[in-house]
């Protein structure tokens, strides 16, 4: 092929983006379709930079908003290109129509979602108000914890996404800053390995196959329309779980990294528990640790697949223990926070009799500190040992001003 | 855990150094983390980066950090920023400063009692590198005070970092490297 290959140390001090980066070139993407936002932004500039070096035999299409960089992948992909792009916040926000098109469309592309905060207040840092806006939107969700996870799930995503029997849109999401910008060391794979790994891209349906000649983006009302959905949830309810776990084995195979479809950590035992998402599961991970030497069994279940929401897992990874706290990095906005919402589902009609209370927390990048996580395990032993939850249902973890609590 | 905090101005290379120590370090079999504050970045604003070293992975992403060593690398941040936040009883400061370590001390009161080492590294930028580019020459100071490693090896590692630069250029910056390891004090 057209184009060189990069040799890489074992271990690379990359951070999130630049992990991502990598990661799409190895992937050879056809086409990226840009418009570029804080902190994602290197993602598409390390992609237009490998892609003018002359590491990809690819395209990079500038264009003029992110509601034209996902109208332009989703050409791409119809035409039957391996097409990538990324964005964070309001860039994501404004894309939001077209995420429903790609996913209606069964196009299957990898977003990159660098979490962010959407406005106002105008905040470039992290947190998962734009990961939440995009979930009922028909896409596969993965989470990374930290850059590894980053370069491991781009991967990945391409191997579930492009499945013929999945078809469907995949967004890796990170956290913005503590994981885009943050540098850490990276195992990687030699581009041969990597691209081995996703595969040479067989599309289906495309439009440039001039013998098989299709329609895509149609109209259907009320006598289609109705079909069309129920199938593709029927897609992402049956057949994307069996998919995603299949490409964990594979790469864990490949490269020893094992990833599930929720992660637990110490939880055979464990008495009282966090539930969250993106870099806090690692931090959470180390304050169990130490929660441990203290005497506090404590555990962690983080969720590396969002949606579809691993409803039977997350049920069986909290099936012993005693007090859960549900972290959303998000405003509920007048509603319990949507881990809460979900982990309530999930455990309702099963025989647990676990204490759940709800915390929202970190917005706009506000720290979560270990100590916060050290008050939240005692406050969650406190519940155990009183045998009800002693607080609010909703509380907030490090906002400045007079305690808030609600429900 | 090593820990260390950046106290620097947005465009004088805080980011790179810190990702540039990382990289260094990484390759001794230890793990390494760099990131950094940015607010609305612009250049000449304060800002801080940060290292975290150890011998197992790093879990930990909290901001927080009292760190073990403190780096300066813009010689006002020491009166306009509290360079001592969240400081430990051992905690180490190198400071870029034209002052010695004893006038600076009298400067900044806050600094009495603390170990602390002076260095030029705006001048040393100036000299060798021919811009105030204070990032590697605080490298080469932290080498000496901290003894991490020899300063060959050091400096070889971080001309491979360096290596897309004109050679002019790296070799400057290893002038910068051993000026400020030796001047330190």
């Amino acid at each position: 092929m057209a184009f060189d290959k990069i040799q890489l140390k074992d271990i690379e001090v990359w951070d999130g983006n630049h992990a991502a980066a990598q990661a799409m070139r190895q992937c050879q993407i056809d086409v990226v379709a840009a418009y570029p936002i804080t902190p994602s932004t290197p993602i598409v500039e390390g992609y237009a930079k490998f892609l003018a070096d002359g590491y990809i035999e690819g395209e990079f299409v500038m264009v003029e908003s992110e509601h034209a960089a996902m109208s332009g992948c989703i050409g791409a992909a119809a035409a039957g290109g391996r097409v990538a792009t990324a964005t964070s916040s309001q860039g994501f926000a404004l894309m939001v129509e077209t995420l429903y098109q790609a996913s209606g469309m069964r196009l299957p592309i990898v977003l990159n979602l660098v979490n962010r905060a959407l406005a106002a207040p105008l905040n470039v840092n992290g947190d998962h108000s734009d990961m939440y806006l995009g979930r009922d939107s028909g896409w596969i969700q993965l989470n990374a914890y930290c850059p590894q996870n980053a370069y491991d799930l781009n991967l990945i995503a391409f191997k579930v996404s492009e499945d013929h029997e999945i078809r469907l849109p995949c967004m890796v999401h990170q956290d913005g800053f503590m994981t885009s910008h943050t540098a850490q060391g990276v195992y990687t794979l030699s581009d041969d390995a990597a691209y081995g790994f996703v595969g040479e891209y067989k599309p289906m349906n495309d439009m440039l196959d001039f013998e098989h000649p299709v329609t895509h983006g149609v109209q259907t009302e009320e006598d289609w329309h109705f079909e069309h959905k129920a199938r593709q949830h029927n897609d992402l309810m049956v057949k994307v779980m069996p998919k995603i776990q299949a490409a964990f084995d594979d790469f864990e195979k490949l490269t020893g990294r094992k990833y599930n479809i929720v992660e637990k950590y110490d939880m055979d035992d464990a008495d009282v528990c966090v539930v969250c998402m993106g870099s806090s599961v690692e931090t959470a991970r180390e304050v169990a640790t130490e929660m441990r030497a203290k005497g506090i069994k404590a555990g962690v279940v983080g969720l590396r697949v969002i949606r579809p929401f691993p409803f039977f897992e997350i049920a069986d990874a909290l099936k012993s223990v005693k007090a859960i706290a549900a972290l959303d990095r998000s405003s509920p906005n007048g509603a319990p926070g949507m881990l809460f919402n979900e982990i309530a589902g999930a455990l309702f009609n099963t025989d647990t009799k676990a204490l759940l209370s709800g915390y929202v927390y970190g917005l706009g990048g506000r720290d979560l500190t270990k100590a916060h996580l050290v008050s939240l395990f005692t406050e969650l032993q406190a519940n155990v040992d009183a045998g009800k939850v002693t607080t609010s249902l909703q509380q907030f973890i490090g906002v400045r001003g007079p305690k808030l609590s609600f429900l | 855990m090593l820990e260390i905090r950046w106290h620097s101005r947005a465009g004088q290379g805080a980011v790179t150094g810190a990702k540039g120590l990382a990289d260094v370090i990484s390759t001794t079999g230890k793990h390494v983390q760099a990131f950094a504050f940015y607010g609305s970045a612009k250049r000449g604003a304060a800002m801080t980066a940060f290292n975290r070293v150890d011998d197992k992975v790093i879990m930990n992403h909290e901001k927080y950090m009292e760190p073990d060593f403190v780096f300066v690398i813009d010689p006002a941040l020491v009166y306009t920023s509290d360079v001592t936040v969240n400081h430990k009883e051992n905690t180490i400061y190198i400071i870029t400063t034209h002052l010695s370590t004893d006038e600076l001390v009298a400067s900044q009161p806050k600094l009495a009692g603390k170990k602390v080492y002076t260095v030029d590294c705006i001048k040393i930028a100036q000299e060798t590198i021919g811009k105030a580019i204070p990032n590697t020459p605080m490298l080469g100071a932290f080498m000496k005070v901290s003894g991490m490693y020899d300063i060959e090896f050091f400096k070889e590692s971080m001309k491979r970092i360096l290596g897309k630069l004109p050679q002019k250029i790296i070799d400057a910056n290893m002038f910068a490297i051993q000026r400020a390891f030796d001047e330190v004090k």
